[in-house]
């Protein structure tokens, strides 16, 4: 049935006027294409933003705990930098 | 909140796009005089409506904020005449290449169609220059809802003065004088669904994207505003190495922070 039916499809007629249709149309997808793409960059650098954030705060908490123990004991406020913080 | 529903109106519009491409070549007859050719017809006037509804719908957008001080209502004004100048761009190259096929030239000058689209565009590309001419976000965004009133009731002006005038060498696809037949009247149809999806879509995805950066730049003010104002003996070294300081959206710079002595 599949073959039978594309067979009674019309053909395209690419002559001098196919040129111009397959550019229209290429254009038009293109144009939709470059869109997407400026999109996708946008997102990974949403994606990364978030990313460095979390680290940030992952890397605060982890280095807020141990001084906070230290200084509850000691009563005085720590002087030493905090490990795994830059 | 943007985002919802995106991933089906996605799928629906690639579908749309599918089954419009399909029937533009495989159903569609040809048209008696220009032959092939005439499928740019397909793309091209869609588009077209596509974009000058997306003015003025950005133009409405414009009155809603201004009538209620809301910057959620400047965002999707900004974002709809964006997509609509993309559109924009997408209707006047595929006309120059049709009216390079019809009639032999990229540009015809005394065709009133495609002087007053040039015109309309030309207007709205002055629009993102001076949004960002403004430095005061909220003189920025008033401005631009005003510029976006008056353009956009340019724009049905403009269409029914072209429409009104004398010259009538441009074929007219709604109205009186269309005389489409039944199958090239529903390919266009669908086609002008398919590309109206594709506008919801692209602007979907666009004010979602704007959404999630503003969130993004709120969480990480209050990321680093939290640093400032915690005890000083909290700073102990907590100079957060993910927030760069030429970092976007980032309000407060790396060197305001206070470091113990």
């Amino acid at each position: 049935m599949g073959p039978s039916l594309l067979a009674e499809l019309p053909a395209l007629p690419l002559h001098t006027a196919g040129k111009y249709v397959a550019a229209a149309y290429i254009v038009a997808f293109v144009i939709v294409l470059i869109y997407v793409s400026i999109m996708a960059v946008r997102l990974s650098r949403i994606e990364r933003d978030l990313g460095e954030l979390l680290q940030a705060l992952d890397e605060r908490d982890a280095g807020q705990e141990p001084r906070e123990q230290v200084s509850e004991a000691s009563g005085e406020v720590l002087s030493q930098p905090a490990q795994g913080v830059r | 909140m943007y985002g919802r529903g995106l991933r089906a109106l996605s799928f629906s519009t690639v579908a749309a796009l599918c089954v419009a491409f399909s029937l533009v070549f495989f159903y569609a007859p040809l048209e008696a005089e220009q032959g092939f050719l005439q499928k740019i017809f397909y793309i091209h006037v869609p588009l077209a409506i596509i974009t000058l509804c997306g003015f003025v719908f950005g133009a409405i957008m414009a009155i809603a904020h201004l009538r209620t001080g809301d910057q959620r209502w400047d965002m999707r004004s900004y974002v709809a005449i964006h997509m609509s100048l993309i559109f924009a761009v997408g209707v006047l190259i595929t006309g120059s290449i049709w009216a390079k096929g019809s009639w032999g030239h990229w540009w015809v000058w005394d065709e009133p169609t495609l002087v007053s689209f040039l015109i309309v565009f030309l207007l709205y590309a002055t629009y993102q220059p001076l949004r960002f001419s403004i430095e005061d976000p909220e003189r920025q965004a008033r401005y631009a809802s005003v510029f976006a009133i008056t353009a956009g009731a340019f724009v049905p002006l403009n269409f029914m003065a072209v429409r009104l005038s004398s010259a009538y060498l441009h074929p007219r696809v709604l109205g009186s004088t269309s005389n489409l037949p039944a199958k090239m009247g529903f390919t266009f149809v669908i086609c002008l669904i398919a590309v109206a999806l594709l506008y919801a879509t692209l602007y979907k995805y666009e004010m979602t994207a704007k959404h999630t950066r503003a969130q993004l730049r709120a969480l990480r003010r209050r990321v680093l505003s939290d640093e400032t104002t915690a005890p000083r003996r909290s700073f102990q070294g907590s100079t957060a190495p993910g927030l760069r300081p030429s970092a976007p959206g980032g309000v407060l710079k790396m060197s305001a922070v206070r470091r113990p002595d």
